[in-house]
């Protein structure tokens, strides 16, 4: 492994790690839950490349399977609370039309 | 060789990471910030598993990036529909830029396209 590669994947993880904690700020600040519910897809989908760096990091394609099943949890967890997200507030709009 | 295509493509993927992340701290509304996430963020991590599958070259790890590439490329747009979908029924409040006069817009897009004004049309 030459000195570029390294180099390159030194950059690699600093900016995936930038992004994920920019998306972090994203989702503490977020005004509504559906910004919370998108900073964390972003999230998800930056630690699947963060992954992959890794695994030609240390050389291991584990890691590989790891960003597969991290992209299935996380394609699961943005459907799953993208339907809670909906469905509460028609909870909440039903909840003020009956009192 | 392979190495310096690798490590190109792994400085872009970075580099388009970061472009999304402040795309989804800079932007005005949810809608917009989803714009920017979504699509960059399959896009950075394509090009960094392209150039994990470049380093590795071997069958085995290339069918596992394809795998993993064309999973988020199905997911991703479904993901982001979903969310679409719930923004706009449970009313998030959405930007609207105070600068711009819906007027002048108007006027500008008949200038260019020269369209007929709607009285004129008959």
């Amino acid at each position: 492994m030459d000195g570029f590669l390294n180099l390159s994947l030194e950059i690699g993880f600093i900016c995936v790690v930038l992004s994920v904690v920019l998306a972090f700020v994203r989702m503490v600040k977020g005004p509504s839950l559906q910004d919370r519910v998108v900073a964390l897809d972003f999230m998800t989908v930056a630690i699947v490349a963060f992954c992959g760096l890794a695994a030609v990091r240390y050389g291991t394609s584990a890691f590989l399977d790891v960003a597969l099943v991290l992209a299935l949890v996380g394609f699961l967890a943005t459907v799953a609370l993208a339907r809670f997200a909906e469905r509460n507030t028609f909870r909440t709009r039903k909840e003020a039309d009956d009192e | 060789m392979s190495d310096l295509i690798a490590g190109s493509l792994i400085i872009l993927g970075g580099l388009f990471a970061v472009i999304g992340a402040l795309g989804l701290v800079r932007m005005p509304d949810v809608l917009i910030r989803m714009h920017a996430s979504t699509k960059i963020g399959t896009l950075s991590t394509g090009l960094i598993l392209a150039g994990c599958a470049v380093v590795f070259a071997t069958p085995e790890i290339i069918i596992r990036v394809i795998a993993i590439v064309l999973f988020i490329l199905l997911t991703a747009p479904i993901g982001a529909h979903m969310m679409g979908r719930s923004v706009l029924s449970t009313g998030v409040p959405l930007w609207k830029n105070e600068d711009i006069e819906p007027e002048t817009v108007e006027k500008a897009l008949r200038d260019e396209h020269g369209a007929p004004k709607p009285d004129d049309a008959t």
